[in-house]
């Protein structure tokens, strides 16, 4: 790891005027991924501003309608609440899921999206779920805010502070792992929002990506053989030694199907 | 420029100056010479450099030192009792020959402790999913897993 100076941001204002002051200093979430990266020297940034101690940053709220939750709100704690596992239980599935143990005591949500790793979980569940993701400037709807491969809408010196996740009426997230990194293959969030059908796919593609002939299939009939006979095209997915675009593909098709029956249930 | 970083490690307060930089684990292993915690993978997957930080199993290789500022934290150093006597975890583990050649074993009972604390009367499949983070390249996990059942009722009562 090259050398870098470091500090606490005290708020949410403090960090924003050190990231003003050197624009390409990188905030530290969890560090989950940041400190691996540094660590291959893949990331390089000469100042951390390290928001975890911001307590304002962390924490659910449920309304009946929305949960709420803080940027740094740590993976195993949205895993463990029983407001998520009551009003979105598939949110607190995805985030159960998201590494091992270890790595879900320290990352956040947050940092997952802003990282927006190809294979994260999270973005799925922003996407599929149709959330908003507000920053220290203004509000993202999820379908505006995943860019591409590890790049997302925010703008530089902007801040996650939190995300609004509105419950659907039925949810569910498969995930085909890869063993070793514990990242997905393809994972798929299938939600029935109550007005239209969300079908979100990570791990699959350089950026989550929506299915949408599957979503108006489901929303004609919200069934597993609505989307079972529904291929995406292997062009452009994701292809390396653990599996090949074509068979990502079929991935697709299948957990979308799985995730379709867990909702059901 | 090196900072100044204080925390609880084992019940006793430690400060140290270090780079920004030095990683938790190399904290612990190269400042407070409490080399238990292994380094085993330096990439977040094997977890033999797994600690506890404020109650939570933790990757020491994948966090700076910085980040558990203030924090309190237990090794494999710090977890039989006073008089030498093994903990629980440690004696199951002992007892089931859960180990080899030993080095995933301390990650390995810094992460069952804090299961069985979270699952008290854990089923097999339940120990097999959360030990997920943690490999070991001897055993075949069936013993690691034997101790880990043996020992939950035990470490249960101990609080």
């Amino acid at each position: 790891m090259y050398a870098f100076t470091y500090r606490k941001a005290k708020d949410v204002k403090d960090a924003a005027a050190g990231l003003a002051k050197n624009a390409d200093a990188k905030l530290l979430a969890g560090g989950q991924s940041l400190i691996a990266a540094m660590k291959l020297r893949l990331s390089a940034p000469p100042e951390l501003i390290d928001l975890g101690t911001i307590s304002e940053l962390r924490g659910i709220k449920s309304d009946g309608k929305n949960v709420v939750i803080g940027a740094m709100t740590r993976h195993a704690e949205v895993a463990a609440s029983t407001d998520v596992k009551k009003a979105i239980p598939a949110l607190a599935y995805l985030a159960s899921q998201i590494g091992d143990r270890m790595v879900r005591n320290m990352g956040t949500l947050g940092g997952a999206i802003a990282h927006n790793d190809p294979a994260a979980d999270y973005p799925a569940a922003v996407v599929g779920l149709g959330a908003t993701v507000e920053t220290n400037k203004r509000k993202i709807d999820a379908d505006a805010f995943f860019k591409g491969i590890y790049e997302t809408a925010l703008d530089p010196g902007e801040i996650i502070t939190s995300v609004s996740f509105p419950i659907p009426k039925r949810a569910a997230y498969m995930k085909f792992k890869q063993p070793a990194s514990r990242f997905a293959m393809v994972g798929v969030m299938v939600a029935d929002t109550g007005k239209d059908v969300r079908v979100a796919v990570t791990g699959a593609g350089p950026c989550v990506f929506r299915v949408k002939e599957m979503e108006q299939a489901l929303g004609k009939k919200f069934a597993p053989d609505s989307v079972a006979n529904i291929k995406v095209p292997d062009k452009g997915l994701n292809s390396d030694i653990h599996a090949s675009a074509e068979y990502r593909a079929h991935l697709v098709t299948v957990m979308a199907k799985r995730a379709v029956e867990a909702a059901l249930k | 420029m090196p900072v100044k970083v204080s925390m609880t490690v084992n019940g006793k307060p430690v400060s140290a100056e270090v780079e920004e930089r030095t990683l938790l684990v190399n904290f612990i292993r190269e400042h407070l010479r409490l080399t238990g915690t292994h380094v085993g993978c330096d990439t977040a997957q094997c977890g033999a450099c797994t600690i506890e930080m404020n109650g939570d199993a933790v990757k020491a290789c994948n966090m700076l030192a910085m980040q558990a500022e203030g924090a309190k934290i237990t090794t494999i150093e710090g977890i039989a009792a006073a008089d030498g006597t093994l903990h629980p975890m440690q004696e199951a583990f002992r007892e089931h020959h859960a180990l080899q050649c030993g080095f995933c074993t301390p990650g390995m009972v810094i992460s069952a402790i804090d299961l069985v604390r979270r699952h008290p009367n854990p089923s097999e499949e339940v120990v097999r999913a959360e030990l997920d983070g943690n490999f070991c390249r001897c055993t075949g996990y069936h013993n690691i897993v034997k101790a880990i059942l043996d020992a939950a009722p035990k470490v249960a009562a101990m609080r």
